[in-house]
């Protein structure tokens, strides 16, 4: 297999201590970083033509090197723009190389702000989508299921399973993630019950989410597949949006993720969240708090208003701290409700969605995406009204059910 | 002899002229080359590891950027040891540059603040002020042989 060249325009992170752990992430899913071959002499005209007018010198190089890619002096078969956490300046170059790259060119394009404490682990996944992005469209613009195929998703918090037959959702499959392999096999159980065919019926499979290397290894998947990619597509797919520009939020138990699609497939997307606090864990926390299950909370919330109750969970310690103080001080549930559902979306929004081009159809998926509340107060802070497609908790089984069905004739 | 500190630290002919004079320059061991092939105009020459950030927060707080305080773990220490410093201000990135411009601002502050002798020019921009420019680094250099 043909490593994919993965463009690296940086600056800090050489002296960070984590350009190692950038190489070990690329190295991980068979693609190589390079660093555009810049003039020294090129690098201020290039900067004065881009308009933008930083004093740092590594960054004024990153934006040569962004210019030399979407002018073509340069090839390159996807863009990873990482620069230090806390730098305004930086972001500002961050944010506007990522925007000028995604309009200008066809390369897929992720940006990320990282610490001395970044990991290859947590570059993993988004290098796995660059890299996907790049070396499988064909496979992405897949937009029709055939055959009959199976898709799971092993995510951090639930496990689901969807069995698909000729384009439509034949049998389906969810649990809470317990063991991994064990929730995957009853959900797959499930699935195939349903749809009632066995498992030598089925022909192709593939996996998603946290534990896909696992189970997909253990299941013999015809696919593995991170979520950022599988997501999208399974999102497009059931909101009817497989053609033109769409947005895709998937807010999870662990992370959060939100990606810019064109034509079905993912150009620039960013994954994360800075604490727990914006993630559907505080979800599941406050639901249990007020003694509802997590499927009344949207309903709950939906009664409230959230500007009753003063909630800022940028961290999910403080959040459940405001919620607690609430309900003593006479808060009601409906408002507290609606208020972790505000701050949960306000978060991400502020976040996360600055770093991606939000562009109608704005499509949530992911369990979180069944609390209405969430849905509502994402839609109020996007001023759109939010799609969510059927089966939306199922998309990463569905989005895998999908793409795997291209293995049947080996595409 | 003096110990010199130079800014910008990746200037080899800064680095020379202070050498030529008889002193000890406090340099990075990088040379900035014509074509950049490397992730920054100035990376190290050895790995950083995450322990160097951390180091750094000798010199700048948790909130500052981790490439700014890895930067300064190894700037730092070259400014506590300095016993006079130049600074040449808004360089050709030719001369000599670095890439950060949070750390060249604290590593200029530092530098200012600490009382020892300083020599702040800013880059020659006409071939008369080049000739003043290296006869201010000459005279500077000379008096710190006869004082020191």
């Amino acid at each position: 297999m043909t490593k994919v060249r993965v463009a690296q325009l940086s600056c800090g992170p050489e002296y960070s201590g984590v350009q190692k752990e950038i190489d070990e992430a690329a190295a991980a899913v068979d693609a190589e970083i390079f660093y555009p071959d810049i003039n020294l002499a090129d690098i201020r005209r290039a900067s004065n033509e881009f308009g933008l007018d930083v004093r740092s010198a590594d960054l004024k190089l990153a934006i040569a090197r962004g210019k030399a890619l979407v002018e073509g002096k340069v090839e390159a078969d996807a863009v990873f723009i990482a620069t230090c956490f806390r730098c305004a300046e930086a972001a500002i170059v961050r944010n506007e190389l990522r925007r000028y790259i995604h309009e200008n060119s066809k390369l897929p394009v992720v940006s990320y702000s990282f610490t001395e404490r970044t990991t290859a682990g947590t570059l993993l996944t988004r290098m796995e989508a660059l890299t996907t992005i790049a070396r499988r469209r064909a496979l992405l613009a897949r937009e029709v299921q055939e055959g009959t195929t199976l898709g799971v998703d092993s995510g951090s918090s639930t496990t689901k399973a969807v069995v698909m037959i000729d384009n439509e959702i034949a049998g389906t499959g969810w649990l809470p993630t317990t063991a991994v392999m064990k929730s995957a096999q009853d959900v797959i159980s499930r699935a195939l019950d349903e749809a009632g065919v066995k498992i030598a019926d089925v022909e192709a499979i593939g996996t998603t989410g946290y534990g896909r290397f696992l189970v997909g290894k253990e299941i013999k998947a015809d696919l593995i597949q991170e979520e950022l990619t599988v997501n999208s597509k399974g999102a497009v797919y059931l909101a009817d949006s497989q053609h033109g520009p769409s947005t895709v939020i998937d807010i999870g138990g662990m992370d959060n993720k939100a990606i810019s699609v064109q034509d079905g497939i993912p150009g620039s997307f960013t994954m994360g969240g800075i604490c727990a606090g914006a993630s559907g864990r505080f979800l599941e926390m406050t639901a249990k708090r007020l003694g509802v299950d997590i499927t009344e909370l949207g309903p709950l919330a939906m009664k409230g208003t959230s500007g009753n109750v003063p909630m800022n969970s940028y961290c999910i310690v403080f959040g459940t701290q405001s919620l607690v103080n609430a309900l003593a001080a006479g808060s009601t549930p409906e408002d507290v409700a609606a208020a972790a559902c505000h701050s949960v979306a306000e978060q991400v929004f502020e976040q996360q969605l600055q770093e991606v081009d939000i562009k109608e159809p704005v499509i949530m998926v992911g369990g979180t995406s069944l609390i209405q509340g969430l849905v509502r107060a994402m839609g109020d802070l996007l001023q759109t009204k939010v799609v969510v497609p059927h089966h939306s908790q199922y998309i990463g089984a569905v989005g895998s059910a999908l793409l795997s069905s291209g293995f049947i004739k080996g595409e | 002899m003096a110990k010199v500190f130079i800014y910008p630290a990746t200037s080899l002919i800064l680095s020379d002229l202070v050498a030529r004079f008889g002193h000890s320059p406090l340099s990075a061991a990088i040379q900035i080359r014509e074509r950049i092939q490397t992730p920054g105009l100035d990376s190290p020459p050895l790995q950083i590891t995450p322990e160097e950030p951390k180091k750094g927060l000798k010199y700048a707080a948790v909130e500052v950027p981790s490439g700014v305080r890895g930067r300064m773990s190894l700037y730092g220490p070259m400014i506590e040891k300095a016993e006079a410093a130049i600074i040449i201000n808004d360089a050709d990135y030719a001369f000599g540059c670095m890439g950060c411009a949070r750390t060249n601002e604290l590593i200029k502050f530092l530098v200012r603040s600490s009382g020892i002798p300083v020599l702040d020019l800013n880059y020659p921009k006409s071939e008369g002020e080049g000739e003043e420019f290296v006869a201010a680094i000459h005279a500077f250099l000379k008096e710190l042989g006869e004082s020191g």
